[in-house]
């Protein structure tokens, strides 16, 4: 058997234990249920067309005309009784002369401006972010990064301590290469967490798309297109840390202590997105440094603030730094694997030699 | 008899500690060895190292004469000495993956693992999370492990520790199985009963120190004193004032003792004829355990 078939048996092993993992699941509606809600749910309840009563039928076409839910009755008096009922919205009454709108205690307004003449509006930054989005973007951005790889990190080095506290690593070690474990694991762990975001992100684009009235599709979207590399790179710079992670300990309650730099790597770059979005030199030097680049760099596409050439920089560097990583993690994991004495230093396992005597047996 | 498995001149120490020093020895086809040592005597780290989890300072494994290589140890079975599988897994989709792993196709492993359950008695909770299982079921599903890939080596490093009589005895028969089969067989135990019952031949070791090696009726042979047992009708304390006897249990009617060298056996047993009649007389062969403490010394 070679090293790629091994990788596929160990990666598929990894996807079938999640697969079946509450907390896995859960997580995954969570995030879903939060992209209907931020998407679908305000439209749902703050919008929707009033519906509204009417007897006049030249009005009727005008009221159905603006895309209001227009109930024809048979005469004024019934129109009234049924904004009295409480089965529409409002009526809209003629009594021969100018159309009168009739509600309980608020009009709603999409009735009150399909009867209105509106003056003529001329936006002079059309393309200007709404605020409100301006905020929630990067917020949105830097969530899904920072639970996401978070998550899915943790759970890549505690499958890790798994198979070194039960010690069945001897037996893995014994049949397929170390590389191979290492390689099937991040690989596992990178297309759940790619899934889970491109569904999140599929989830969002649709939600949108749903409710779009002011383009706001086309606005974000090519940022959430861009978020999707910049994350799987992200997030595969950073998987065999965590792994190399969980090699070093032997108990998965050493765990939180051997990962907390790797936390705060996560946790930090969330924070200066979230604080700093509107300080625009500190979002171009975060959307260049690889740690905070998967959500700085989208934000400022999404900003318009970031050049057609930037994100491609950016990615560039982050795939030199995630190969550099990626060396420094497969190193300290096969340093420390079969170690299972207690707990092993960074150093003592990056300076192991074992793992290269070993490799040289098992040729 | 071919020797397959080779061990040469292995030496490995931990810090400054050496905890193998020129270990040599043989395993057998189609025979179980027995390797037997005290804790921290270098069991463990000498089945490791044939399995290629630890390196050697120095020396080198052979198989069937030429240096062991991966392909190799892929097709060895290996139970480590600290037990532990997937605990959320069912005990079915571990043997499978560990099959797979070994290089086996699906349909393969799961003709192997539905008879490997049969045969150890696991059927019923193969489709169990191993941690609901009872410790002696624990132990039979990790000696499936072992097995699962149908290896063509099997190193077993304390596989009797935690199995009930019955439970070893099924073991046993499996191992036995393997070993008809020409199947090599090396595990390492403390429970010097069940190696004595079990081991065609015999390693033993002492602080990383390979003190006796070879099959176990010469080394009983090798080892065996000048040990004698009587037993006579009346009270046997006499025999202690014989020339070249020292005397190594008394129980009334029956002595066991030890002759020097230049005595003879049959003197002894002349002068206990004449005090009157003998139920018996013999030589005494050691126990491993007796070998044990001999060689370990």
């Amino acid at each position: 058997m070679n090293t790629s078939s091994a990788i596929r048996l160990v990666a598929a092993r990894e996807l079938k234990v999640k697969m079946k993992d509450k907390t896995f699941l859960i997580s995954t509606i969570f995030f879903l249920l939060f992209a209907v809600g931020g998407t679908v749910l305000p439209a749902m309840l703050g919008g929707g067309a009033s519906s509204v009563a009417v007897a006049d039928a030249a009005t009727a076409t005008t009221l159905r005309a603006a895309g209001l839910e227009v109930t024809q009755v048979s005469d004024e008096a019934a129109a009234e009784q049924a904004v009295r009922d409480g089965d529409v919205d409002a009526a809209v009454v003629t009594g021969g002369g100018d159309p009168k709108v009739l509600a309980m205690d608020d009009a709603p307004g999409d009735v009150v401006s399909a009867l209105s003449v509106e003056p003529q509006v001329q936006l002079l930054n059309p393309d200007a972010v709404d605020p409100l989005l301006a905020y929630f973007v990067p917020f949105g951005f830097a969530v899904v990064f920072f639970f996401t790889s978070l998550t899915f990190g943790l759970q890549i080095a505690q499958s890790v301590v798994e198979e070194k506290q039960t010690r069945i690593v001897e037996i893995l070690v014994a049949s397929v290469p170390t590389r191979a474990l290492l390689a099937g694991k991040v690989l596992a762990g990178g297309v759940l967490a790619l899934s889970q975001v491109a569904l999140i992100a599929a989830v969002t684009v649709a939600g949108i798309q749903f409710t779009d009235s002011d383009g706001l599709l086309s606005l974000i979207g090519p940022s959430i297109g861009w978020f999707v590399p910049f994350f799987v790179v992200g997030f595969v710079m950073l998987a065999a840390l965590w792994a190399a992670a969980g090699a070093l300990v032997n108990r998965v309650e050493d765990l939180q202590g051997v990962s907390m730099p790797l936390q705060i790597v996560v946790m930090l770059p969330f924070f200066l997105v979230i604080f700093m979005s509107d300080n625009k030199p500190v979002m171009t030097l975060l959307s260049y440094i690889p740690f905070s680049a998967p959500t700085a760099m989208p934000v400022r596409l999404f900003t318009g603030d970031a050049e057609g050439w930037e994100p491609l920089l950016s990615l560039g560097i982050m795939v030199l730094a995630a190969l550099a990583l990626i060396a420094v993690g497969a190193r300290v994991y096969e340093g420390s694997l079969l170690r299972t004495n207690g707990k092993v230093s960074f150093g003592a396992a990056f300076r192991d030699r074992e793992s290269r005597r070993l490799a040289e047996i098992n040729k | 008899m071919t020797k397959v498995l080779h061990l040469e001149a292995i030496n490995r120490s931990f810090g400054d500690r050496q905890v193998l020093r020129d270990v040599t020895f043989d395993v057998t086809a189609g025979r179980m060895t027995g390797f037997v040592g005290a804790n921290g005597a270098g069991k463990t780290t000498s089945m490791r190292i044939i399995l290629g989890v630890l390196a050697p300072d120095s020396g080198e494994v052979t198989w069937q004469g030429s240096k062991l290589t991966r392909e190799d140890r892929r097709r060895f079975g290996y139970m480590p000495e600290e037990r532990g599988l997937y605990p959320k897994m069912t005990v079915r989709d571990q043997l499978v993956y560990l099959g797979r792993l070994h290089g086996m196709t699906l349909d393969a492993v799961r003709r192997k693992v539905d008879e490997l359950l049969e045969w150890l008695s696991l059927g019923e909770r193969a489709n169990d999370p191993v941690e609901n299982l009872s410790l002696g079921n624990q132990q039979r599903a990790q000696i499936a492990a072992a097995l699962v890939h149908e290896p063509d080596v099997l190193v077993l490093d304390e596989p009797f520790s935690g199995l009930d009589p019955m439970a070893v005895d099924t073991v046993v028969s499996v191992l036995r199985e393997h070993t008809h089969r020409g199947v090599p067989v090396l595990f390492s135990s403390h429970q010097l009963d069940v190696v004595e019952r079990l081991c065609d031949d015999l390693v033993i070791i002492a602080d990383g120190v390979i003190r006796a090696a070879g099959s176990r009726d010469s080394l009983r042979e090798a080892y065996a004193q000048r040990r004698f047992s009587l037993r006579v009708a009346g009270d046997a304390g006499w025999v202690r004032d014989l020339p070249g006897v020292s005397l190594v249990d008394l129980d009334g009617a029956r002595a066991v003792f030890d002759l020097a060298d230049d005595a003879d056996d049959q003197v002894v047993l002349r002068a206990a004829l004449e005090r009157g009649p003998v139920r018996s007389f013999g030589p005494v062969t050691p126990s491993l355990a007796e070998i044990f403490r001999e060689v370990a010394r």
